[in-house]
């Protein structure tokens, strides 16, 4: 078992015929992944990679039954996009683009939660389930099989924490990175329950960073609902204040969001927080072994 | 990206939102100049600087003749002014704005900022304008009002209502006044991509007037391509200089006062990086995100970038490959040690896509002062006793 995304997941890809969309969905598809086609406008009717190519997102779902779509478009397209896949029935999107203007993702996440559209992203590494179905641009081969969730803010971070978990001779049931964007999809508090309801999930890992407070209401669902092991580590205890690092939500300013106010939180709900990355692993190791 | 309150005045015009008359100036002479063209009697020097707290930093001050307005400019342009916003080091006031002195009856705040949880737009409010909001929300919240604002549907007339009543403005017309100022608002707001406007104080004059004493604005960095009279606005000499070059590469670098220079892949891990420094008894001289595009000459620029710094006493190179290579990056730094004189310890720790490839390389090359990593806690390790000389 695993969450979200598996081995017969169909997916297309939009932006599929753009340079970063061919050099990923060929690398999903080696990975294993079930990619039926894609969507570039005006290149309807044409082969790539392969799969067939569509004008439109409607006539793509029609003929391949996708489910999930990978979104590669350039940052101003990615508003339409998202719009796009929610009214032609796509059940999730999965945005990898950076720098989506904030107005757009707002709008365009509001039109698909209105039609039942799950997202993910934007600027986010996306979803993989271990050697099933890697849909995203992570590193395929850091992630093997066994019954770790993950859930990340940051990208790196959680090829990181997966290749630590894997080292310590451990593996992971899926990973997913949900981005840093001020608006994202899926987050801490949608995804945690769906590992607490997958019997194959036995621990979580759980990586935040500053800025914002989805940390902190994850740790009072984790409290209330959450029955497996969490490890948690909090990205830029040591970063200084006012100061944007990176991602657009890692900005401390004042006391809210800081790095110790969410490991204090995390901490009160039964989570074990470690202080530096590098011991994501060895905690995990610990939390399965009792 | 942050513009000038003299630049959102110009925002606020053009939609209409009432501002006090204005002129930016950028010598004592042109200060003069345009306090004779406002016509005063009463004038405010004002200090442009991209942070708040300008006056209770002296940066803003009350002229009552055209001699006050020469010696006041004189004082204030060229100043360092520190704020509780800006860095120890303060910021130098390049520019004045010139304005004309108001009729104050009473100070109220407004903004409009993203709320992330509700995922929507907030227009906040409250009486005591003029203060600190952070203090405002801390010891009194009860006097901050919150509205948010669907885009769906737009500032309605009962937004207004709610904010009108909220602020205690029982006069009819005045009502009418603040609920079109801040219907004005939001839409600036909306159709120029800003991330948040504040305006502390918005005053009402003894006529009943409402106008925006003060202005900042904050845009969204991601949509500054289709905001090209925004973009027109940016002042570089607000923003850090190493920071600016950094990006031209398609770095992220922001300066720390440690003694570790550190070059990372991704913001989540740079962070992580600082943190796990930090937590072995070093201390980090800087983030630095090389992004998912670096390549050799992105990695040396970065050397270039991190040893500008003479506190630096090691360098941490810590790599997670996914999209970006580690033979890339091991090409880049071969070729930053040939283009660079980088005479402190390199400790280097590359994992993911081609790390087998980038280890070969790096081994062959035979680079003096350069140390391996194992791993993240290996590499920090190792970088924090290199720093101290071990």
């Amino acid at each position: 078992m695993s969450i979200l995304v598996n081995k017969d997941t169909k997916v297309i890809v939009q932006g599929f015929t753009g340079k970063e969309g061919t050099f990923h969905a060929e690398q999903c598809l080696a990975y294993g992944t079930q990619i039926v086609g894609g969507v570039t406008p005006n290149k309807g009717g044409q082969e790539h990679l392969g799969k067939p190519v569509f004008n439109t997102v409607a006539q793509a779902v029609k003929n391949t039954g996708a489910t999930v779509s990978m979104i590669f478009v350039p940052p101003a397209f990615v508003g339409d996009a998202v719009m796009e896949a929610a009214e032609a029935g796509i059940d999730l999107a999965v945005i990898i683009t950076e720098g989506a203007p904030v107005k757009d993702m707002q709008a365009a996440k509001a039109h698909a939660t209105k039609h039942g559209m799950k997202t993910l992203g934007p600027n986010c590494p996306g979803v993989i389930t271990a050697e099933e179905c890697k849909i995203g641009i992570m590193p395929g081969m850091v992630f093997k099989k066994g019954n770790v969730g993950l859930i990340s803010k940051s990208g790196t971070l959680t090829y990181e924490g997966a290749n630590q978990v894997c080292n310590e001779g451990f593996g992971i049931t899926t990973a997913i990175g949900i981005g840093g964007d001020p608006i994202i999809g899926l987050s801490y508090n949608q995804i945690l329950p769906m590992f607490e309801a997958d019997p194959d999930t036995h621990a979580i890992v759980m990586i935040g960073e500053i800025g914002g407070d989805l940390e902190i209401q994850a740790a009072k669902l984790i409290k209330e609902q959450i029955t497996k092991p969490v490890v948690a580590f909090i990205a830029g205890q040591t970063a200084p204040k006012g100061k944007t690092m990176g991602h657009a939500g890692a900005i401390v300013s004042g006391s809210a969001g800081t790095a110790k106010e969410k490991m204090d939180a995390l901490r009160d709900a039964g989570v074990t927080v470690v202080i530096s990355p590098a011991d994501i692993g060895k905690a995990i190791a610990k939390v399965l072994a009792k | 990206m942050n513009i000038h309150e003299y630049q959102a005045k110009q925002v606020f015009q053009k939609y209409g939102v009432p501002t006090p008359k204005g002129i930016m100036a950028e010598s004592v002479e042109a200060a003069v100049e345009a306090a004779k063209e406002l016509g005063g009697p009463i004038w405010v020097v004002k200090a442009q600087i991209h942070a708040g707290g300008r006056g209770l930093g002296g940066g803003v001050k009350l002229a009552k003749s055209l001699e006050e307005v020469r010696e006041l400019s004189d004082e204030i342009l060229g100043m360092t002014l520190v704020t509780h916003q800006t860095a120890a080091e303060g910021k130098l006031v390049q520019k004045l704005y010139i304005e004309d002195g108001a009729d104050i009856k009473d100070e109220f705040y407004l903004s409009v900022v993203l709320d992330r949880k509700l995922e929507m737009p907030l227009i906040m409010a409250s009486t005591e304008g003029g203060m600190n909001i952070e203090d405002v929300a801390e010891k009194t919240p009860e006097k901050i009002i919150t509205i948010p604002v669907d885009p769906a549907i737009g500032f309605q007339s009962f937004h207004g209502r709610e904010l009108a009543f909220g602020l205690g403005i029982v006069d009819k017309a005045e009502q009418k006044k603040i609920i079109s100022f801040a219907q004005k608002l939001f839409k600036l707001y909306m159709e120029n991509d800003a991330e948040m406007i504040e305006i502390n104080p918005l005053v009402r004059t003894g006529s009943g007037e409402f106008l925006a004493l003060d202005g900042k604005m904050g845009f969204d960095n991601s949509a500054l391509g289709r905001q090209p009279e925004i973009l027109a606005m940016r002042d570089l000499t607000e923003e850090d200089a190493d920071e600016v070059e950094a990006a031209k590469y398609g770095l992220s670098y922001v300066a720390l006062d440690g003694e570790i220079g550190c070059m990372v892949n991704g913001a989540g891990l740079a962070m992580g990086t600082m943190d796990t420094i930090n937590y072995m008894g070093g201390t980090p001289a800087n983030f630095l995100d090389v992004g998912g595009s670096a390549n050799a000459e992105t990695v040396a620029k970065g050397f270039e970038i991190i040893l500008k710094n003479p506190n630096v006493k090691a360098i941490f190179v810590n790599i997670f490959g996914g999209i970006v290579r580690c033979d890339r990056i091991a090409n880049g730094i071969i070729d930053a040690t040939k283009m660079t004189d980088v005479n402190v310890p390199v400790i280097v720790r590359l994992d993911g896509t081609n790390a087998p490839e980038a280890a070969e390389i790096l081994k062959n090359a035979n680079i003096a002062n350069l140390i391996v990593g194992d791993d993240l806690g290996d590499g920090a390790a190792k970088a924090v006793a290199a720093a101290k000389g071990n």
